[in-house]
């Protein structure tokens, strides 16, 4: 193995960082808005909401996300006029906000199943005794639904950011040049493909080292008696 | 005497067998790489089938080397790579002879040469610039000239191009910083690009662009008037060969020599491209 070149070949490639980072988190962040968003929906009342929800879900779920990137950048891509139209063409030109929608709405569609999951492990007895204590509406869902949900759900969340810092990697194919992108035009320049995608391996791993870690600390935190459950029960 | 009558019929059939054998063993299998993404010189058709000028042109070289040949379809940013690892070959996938390349691989006589230029909407201000041709090789001084006339027109503009390509390093030598260049898989997806307005411009060639104007995609394309040929930006369209494969490169020089020589390439060539693309040596 060639150190010279693994040395070279990182200082190129971690010019892609910021970029992907910059995707993995905006999309996480507003993915998670809308997950919530479309939970909440599913758990409502009103039928025709759930099954909007459901029908978002299944659809982003279902797909690929590679799909996705190119039916959003290429497939509306052709109805410029109508776009322009609607004043929202500026939005589509961008490669990166098309990047960033699809993952977005990908993200928000898995993430929506895990906070539906966490909202549903909350044991309708405590909601009751929330409720025989005079609590309602809001306050009810500060104190005991969205705790209690969180803790749940964040084990599943963490693999989904994780799932999403790799899922930036597809967007090379719309010309933003992130860690991948970066990699393939290395690769073109010097034809060593396996130093390049391994630097390139490489560099996912730390980033995702460092969530992990982050993710794992956020659980103890908000939930320590959940880390002492997995040791072995004991006898009350 | 039954006996030597078998030995020599044996001995006949013997000899013809070894003789087809020897003759098969001259058809050597050769594998050769293409895009499949760069009508007219290579595309994927309604049939899902590999087909173009250099489809034609390949099957012709490779009758003329007595070589049996298999067409394979690669992307383009992973074509020199994969000759490197021997998934195939050879490359006829409408790639230009570069000082650059020739440090990696080998490459045949040219067997085909055309120029490149800027492909834009026809209501683009570039279309108002004066002609000419224009030649790096031959004369680098007015070339560097006429670019630079066009430079303060692609200030601040979008320029798209596929990735390691001549026409990416001729981009980014004169025009980084002024305009802002992306990097595409391919060139349909850049004239997807140009088409809908995302990029104000696409560095192509002339041959391939043609074939774009003539899609839905294209219709309201041109090109440039300035067009741009030979150093960086390519010293003629080859088979590439790994540099250690002497015997493929002297097969395939003397078919493009001899395609050359009696016209084919110039019968080909009118055919998928409408004009004679045949390198003037």
């Amino acid at each position: 193995m060639d150190f010279t070149f693994l040395g070279e070949s990182f200082l190129r490639l971690i010019g892609g960082v910021p970029l992907t980072l910059q995707l993995a988190f905006s999309s996480i962040a507003l993915g998670l808005c809308l997950a919530i968003l479309l939970a909440l929906m599913m758990q409502s009342w009103f039928r025709p909401l759930g099954w909007l929800a459901d029908g978002f879900v299944f659809v982003f779920r279902g797909t690929p996300l590679l799909v996705q990137i190119f039916l959003i950048y290429y497939g509306l891509g052709q109805f410029r006029p109508a776009l322009d139209e609607m004043g929202i063409w500026w939005f589509f030109r961008s490669p990166y906000y098309c990047a960033l929608l699809a993952l977005t709405l990908n993200t928000a569609a898995y993430g929506a199943e895990i906070v539906r999951g966490g909202l549903q492990s909350v044991p309708a007895g405590q909601i009751e005794a929330a409720r025989a204590f005079g609590m309602s509406g809001l306050t009810l869902y500060r104190r005991i639904v969205a705790p209690i949900a969180l803790r749940q759900a964040l084990p599943a969340y963490g693999n989904e950011v994780i799932l999403m810092i790799k899922a930036t990697s597809l967007v090379s194919t719309i010309t933003l040049m992130e860690v991948t992108g970066l990699a393939h035009k290395l690769i073109s320049e010097t034809f060593r493909s396996f130093e390049v995608f391994f630097v390139a391996g490489a560099i996912y791993l730390a980033i995702n080292f460092a969530v992990t870690r982050l993710i794992e600390l956020a659980e103890h935190r908000i939930a320590p008696d959940l880390a002492q459950a997995n040791r072995p029960a004991e006898v009350h | 005497m039954k006996i030597i009558r078998l030995a020599a019929i044996a001995g006949a059939v013997l000899a013809l067998g070894l003789a087809t054998a020897d003759a098969q063993a001259q058809m050597r299998k050769v594998k050769v790489a293409t895009e499949g993404a760069y009508a007219p010189w290579n595309f994927v058709n309604s049939q899902g089938k590999l087909e173009g000028f250099e489809l034609d042109l390949g099957a012709e070289l490779c009758k003329r080397a007595k070589l049996d040949c298999e067409f394979v379809a690669q992307d383009w940013d992973g074509i020199m790579p994969s000759l490197l690892a021997k998934k195939y070959d050879a490359i006829m996938a409408g790639m230009n002879i570069t000082p650059k390349r020739m440090e990696t691989i080998n490459f045949t006589t040219a067997y085909a040469a055309g120029p490149h230029g800027l492909l834009i909407l026809k209501s683009s201000a570039l279309a108002k610039l004066p002609a000419g041709e224009y030649n790096l090789t031959k004369d680098l001084a007015e070339a560097e000239k006429a670019i630079a006339a066009i430079t303060p027109q692609l200030k601040g503009k979008i320029i798209g191009v596929q990735g390691s390509t001549t026409n990416l390093a001729w981009a980014e030598k004169y025009f980084k910083g002024v305009a802002e260049i992306r990097e595409y898989k391919t060139t349909e997806q850049h004239d997807l690009d140009l088409a809908a307005g995302r990029i104000d411009a696409a560095v192509v060639a002339h041959s391939a662009a043609q074939a774009t104007m003539e899609t839905a995609t294209g219709k309201d394309m041109t090109m440039a008037p300035p067009s741009f040929s030979g150093g960086m930006l390519g010293l003629g369209v080859a088979v590439g060969i790994r540099k250690e494969d002497n015997d493929l490169k002297n097969a395939f020089d003397a078919a493009v020599k001899a395609a050359i020589a009696d016209g084919t390439i110039k019968t080909l060539s009118i055919k998928w491209f409408k004009v004679d693309m045949t390198p003037k040596s």
